[in-house]
């Protein structure tokens, strides 16, 4: 039986967590391949709109990397996104989705190493719960 | 003589509020029956679905349908209204969005039965009998509409052309989509019939509404007692105000209640539900996990305040039903 290979998209913010991205790349670091990244300005522009929009096409996990607190381009977005985030993770049980198919955490554009560790992490932990049932509880 | 116009009125799964709404009409409803032919309208006239059947394909001109839809035979009467009229209105917003009925959809479709056959208190069926589509009795077979998993808006059945949202509509928002027909002057199809921007923008408590408003945690109205001249979100109280459509004149908040977004998303918004979290995030006055958790946990269920009358509209229109989520 082939093992299941989760696709997980991660939005990352233009200033540090792709940033980190690339210099994970350069550093030749090795990520695992099921991570479908999506650069984005800013982690507050993630509408949790995107999040429910990946679910729904067949994302069976969505990672959300932002700069540190006090360390946002915009001052601010990254702590928005802090309160979606949390938002949503109270709502998505109710849809029937584990809380824990959704990630957030902060890389700076130094952050390599904690990088690959996140993808790694996030990865093995969907690969642990699971592909995300369709809507009528069947696998897609 | 000019032909009359030819409309039909039908209700699909819903409660009667938009049948109500028609009602509401009062005079303009007389004025309507005078210009235009009714030839369908099962809550107030004696047709039956062969009368409809026998029509012209076409025939009608507009066909004002309410409810969602959740069983065979409202699917079924759906398309045989599409076939048979040119113009399908979404009466209200079970019909345009999935409507309140459309929360089922937060659990398995099968648990719905078992709820109200099985489980409820006031039941008692040692025999487990669920409804059947078919059984035998006395020698006669007999039939009951199929029960779908899950309910659906008029517009995943059928195209629709235009939708008048409201749980229910207000009167004058009926009465303009009538008149427009009747006068030939209803806006490019696909157009929902009411305010474009938000609830906010017609509210009378917008001027009371701060430059930021900054919630230290979400009140549930049996929690607070608050005053009826000042915007509902700046005291904490959750109001739907900002991601709703506009249209219903504000008629919650003129009686003291706030909105609780029956008139659906913003034009260009899919997703109402995603939408009101983000903006009741942005209100929340607190930086650290452990206070945004906090007036995070305010908010005790919300998928159903979120969606609670567009949920089978939304990115996720039905639960996924995982282990343990």
């Amino acid at each position: 039986m082939k093992s299941f290979e989760p696709v997980i998209i991660a939005f990352l913010c233009n200033w540090c967590s792709y940033e980190g991205a690339d210099s994970a790349g350069r550093s030749r670091k090795e990520l695992p391949p099921n991570v479908k990244p999506i650069r984005v300005m800013c982690s507050g522009r993630v509408d949790p709109e995107f999040v429910l929009e990946s679910f729904q096409k067949g994302a069976d996990g969505v990672l959300i990397l932002g700069c540190h607190p006090g360390s946002c381009h915009y001052r601010e977005g990254n702590i928005q996104t802090l309160r979606r985030y949390l938002l949503i993770q109270n709502m998505l049980p109710q849809l029937g989705i584990r809380r824990d198919r959704l990630m957030l955490d902060w890389v700076s554009s130094g952050e390599s190493d904690k990088f690959a560790a996140i993808l790694d992490r996030m990865t093995c932990r969907i690969k642990t719960v699971g592909p995300l049932p369709g809507p009528t509880g069947n696998l897609k | 003589m000019k032909q009359k116009p030819k409309i039909a009125f039908c209700w699909l799964s819903s409660c009667g509020g938009c049948e109500e709404s028609i009602v509401d009409l009062s005079e303009t409803l007389l004025a309507a029956a005078e210009a235009a032919e009714i030839l369908f309208w099962p809550v107030a006239l004696d047709y039956r679905y062969e009368d409809l059947e026998k029509l012209e394909d076409q025939e009608l001109d507009a066909a004002f349908i309410n409810g969602s839809v959740r069983m065979d035979d409202q699917e079924e009467l759906a398309h045989l209204f599409r076939k048979k009229s040119k113009r399908i209105f979404a009466h209200g917003t079970c019909a345009h969005l999935g409507g309140v009925v459309g929360l089922a959809n937060l659990f398995p479709g099968k648990e719905g039965l078992n709820e109200a056959y099985l489980r409820a208190p006031t039941v008692s069926n040692p025999d487990s009998i669920l409804p059947k589509t078919r059984c035998e009795e006395g020698g006669e077979t007999l039939a009951l509409p199929g029960f779908h998993p899950a309910v659906k808006a008029l517009h995943q059945v059928i195209d629709v052309e235009y939708s008048i949202p409201g749980c229910p509509p207000t009167p004058e928002l009926v009465e303009e989509a009538i008149l427009g027909l009747l006068e030939k002057r209803l806006p490019s199809r696909g157009s929902v019939l009411a305010e474009k921007k938000a609830l906010c923008h017609t509210c009378p408590l917008n001027r009371t509404k701060p430059e930021r408003i900054q919630a230290q945690r979400f009140y549930r109205i049996y929690e607070k007692i608050w005053d009826p001249n000042r915007c509902f979100l700046d005291q904490g109280l959750i109001c739907l105000g900002p991601s709703t459509r506009g249209g219903c004149k504000a008629r919650c908040i003129q009686a003291n209640f706030p909105c609780r977004g029956c008139f659906g998303p913003l034009e260009k918004v899919r997703d109402q539900g995603a939408a009101t979290l983000s903006f009741l995030a942005s209100l929340m006055h607190a930086a650290t996990p452990e206070e945004i958790e906090m007036i995070a946990d305010s908010i005790p269920d919300p998928a159903g305040l979120f969606y609670r009358y567009s949920l089978p509209s939304s990115r996720i229109h039905q639960s996924r039903f995982e282990e343990n989520p």
